[in-house]
């Protein structure tokens, strides 16, 4: 299914959508928000945010107790980039938004310090911070990502080994900066980690947000995006692929809340195996003072084989009538047997021929991170998982 | 020297309302070197024969036999028959999104060779024949058809069996929504092929228009799923004149 059409009546909320009855009335931003986890009611998996999502694998992380303490971190010096550890009470937590949800809550609840990272200076540069191997424990993290204005720069939230893992990123980008930042999920098969990850954008400012999702039992990543003033503009990317028995998840919200912003979301993920499990959510909500603005977000999802399943929802809500345009589009399909039969008439295996056809779907965004290190990584990583088919 | 025969092909497909067949005892020899041109009117059979042939899973072989060179084709997969020299140049070709078209002919042309070209000829290689068919170098760039107009598909075909060299090409319906100017770039291509490797080449075409471009030695009538006349290229200048009605049963009233 694929649609590039003005919002209907379902799409505000005035009725059930097809996904089940009791979709309530409201506003995408006017969702409770609280930064104390006992301001929410347990999770018992019905509620909206937590549907789709296997809640009794990761009850530790939002009932449990957690471990604050600093998460080990690796990472390289780079010019115009600074990272450091700030105090809980810090003013510059909290700038970007608040959690939604009960997981988010219970990390920002418990977390002792936030890892900060400024960058600074019109340079392109690139940082990559790693978290390797965060134990079985239950934990919980916060990390601050601030762009200074008129600045340039990318950086890579990098996980990989055991994690248990809620946290809270929050990306500030000030007036006419234009920052990269790529959130790498390539855990171990068992580990879990939730995320929620709040962007702020200034005057002018651009952010690109990649979401790239590999390895892990449950990876839930959920950006939200805040166009807070006028002239700004993300570029929303994400790139996941389930194998067997994996959960992975994005809910993406983008809100246009200034005149002339622009926001463009393109997730795209491959599927395969028995219980590959994939999940997106995008909202956009274009506010009453969002006038001028161009809005497009679209997923796709490529069904490898049997017994997988790819959730789908975009959801549009505009509140002005004056914007220079808004669409959404939504496709699942499985793999097409005539590009196979194309590539196979050229003499290509049919092993080959599949990769080929599955890393060039995924291709499309990896091509868009800029960063050539980076994107040459990411298409070795894909290539394992190719591999491993 | 190779020769591809078929021999008392019957292929059925299956469709929503049931099997149709669709080949009912097609018997052709090729032979090295030599342009045959099926020619029909629609649904007479002629893209199944080429489908059948390259192995599209969609057709049914319920009798007969494709042999090259004395080997069974019907048991080799897709890729095993373009790998042992079979070409067929789509009507329709795919768009393969994220696969560029330098990447797609590198990967092709080491499957069917067995090793990965040498990078300085091949490159010089691919740049020749894609300027002799007026492709512009940013083709190669781009991804396989995506994009591509009609002319520039079919340019791709030709632009593949240049480079891979097989012993035997399908050409189906290559000359189909082809302006005159693109026509002649294809003949040409198809011309040139014939003349650097001395393929044999099977051209599939509802009309007689590519005939003044691409002469061939054989010209067969296809008529419901079976060869209905052959001759040599005198036969085409007939069909140009009258069609295919007479060979049509007419409809009962």
């Amino acid at each position: 299914m694929t649609s590039t059409a003005m919002p209907t009546a379902e799409q505000h909320g005035f009725r059930p959508h097809s996904d089940g009855p009791f979709v309530p009335v409201q506003t995408r931003s006017e969702r409770f928000r609280s930064v104390n986890v006992d301001d929410f009611e347990p999770v018992n998996g019905r509620e909206h945010e937590w549907k789709y999502s296997p809640v009794a694998v990761f009850a530790d992380l939002t009932s449990g107790e957690l471990d604050g303490s600093r998460i080990e971190i690796e990472s390289a010096d780079v010019a115009g980039v600074d990272i450091s550890w700030i105090g809980r009470d810090d003013a510059r937590i909290g700038r970007a938004g608040i959690p939604e949800e009960r997981a988010a809550a219970n990390a920002w609840s418990s977390f002792g310090e936030a890892l900060l990272v400024t960058v600074s200076g019109e340079d392109e540069k690139t940082a990559v911070v790693s978290r390797h191997g965060l134990g079985r424990a239950p934990r919980a993290a916060h990390t601050v990502i601030e762009a200074a204005p008129n600045s340039r720069g990318l950086v890579v939230l990098r996980g990989t080994g055991d994690a248990r893992l809620s946290e809270n990123v929050e990306i500030v980008v000030g007036e006419g900066a234009s920052l990269t930042v790529v959130s790498l999920q390539e855990w171990n098969d068992d580990a879990v980690h939730l995320a929620s990850h709040f962007a702020r954008l200034g005057r002018d400012s651009f952010l690109k947000h990649i979401v790239v999702s590999l390895g892990g039992k449950v990876v839930r990543v959920n950006p939200s995006t805040h166009l807070a003033e006028q002239g700004s503009d993300v570029e929303a990317l994400g790139l996941y692929f389930a194998d067997a028995g994996q959960h992975l998840e994005q809910q993406v919200f983008v809100h246009h809340d200034a005149p002339h912003t622009r926001s463009r979301v393109t997730y795209k993920g491959a599927l395969q195996g028995e219980g590959a499990r994939t999940v997106w959510i995008g909202d956009v909500l274009i506010g009453n003072s969002a006038v001028g603005t161009d809005s497009y977000e679209q997923n796709r999802n490529l069904v490898l084989t049997d017994g997988t399943r790819a959730d789908s929802v975009p959801n549009l809500e505009i509140e002005t009538g004056d914007i220079e345009g808004a669409g959404h589009a939504s496709a699942t399909g499985r793999f097409d047997d005539e590009q196979l039969f194309y590539l196979m008439a050229r003499g290509i295996p049919e092993g080959e021929a599949r990769r080929l056809v599955v890393r060039g779907f995924l291709t499309e965004i990896i091509q868009k991170i800029g960063s050539p290190e980076l994107e040459e990584r990411l298409n070795a990583a894909l290539e394992a998982e190719l591999q491993g088919s | 020297m190779s020769v591809l025969e078929i021999k008392n092909l019957h292929v059925n497909v299956e469709t929503d309302q049931g099997t149709r067949e669709i080949l009912r005892g097609v018997d052709l020899v090729i032979n090295e070197g030599e342009i045959h041109a099926v020619m029909g009117p629609n649904g007479s059979g002629k893209s199944t024969l080429a489908y059948t042939i390259a192995g599209h899973p969609k057709y049914t072989v319920v009798e007969g036999e494709i042999l090259l060179d004395g080997e069974n084709v019907l048991d080799m997969t897709v890729d095993e028959r373009a790998r042992a020299g079979l070409f067929l140049a789509m009507q329709y070709p795919v768009e393969i999104p994220g696969v560029t078209v330098t990447n797609f002919l590198r990967t092709a042309k080491t499957a069917i060779d067995g090793t990965a070209p040498s990078v300085r000829t091949w490159v010089k290689d691919v740049r020749q024949s894609m300027s002799n068919l007026r492709m512009d170098s940013n083709f190669a760039e781009r991804n396989v058809n995506e994009g591509f107009s009609g002319g520039e598909k079919k340019r791709n075909e030709i632009l593949q069996l240049e480079l891979l060299k097989p012993r035997f090409a399908v050409l189906d319906e290559t000359d189909s929504g082809l302006d005159v100017d693109a026509l002649k770039i294809v003949s040409e291509g198809v011309n040139r092929a014939m003349e650097n490797t001395g393929l044999g080449i099977l051209l599939i075409t509802h009309y007689t228009r590519i005939l003044r471009y691409i002469h061939p030695d054989f010209v067969h009538v296809f008529v419901a799923g079976r060869i209905a006349e052959q001759g040599g290229p005198e036969l085409a200048d007939r069909l140009e004149e009258e069609g295919y009605d007479r060979y049509l049963e007419p409809v009962a009233k």
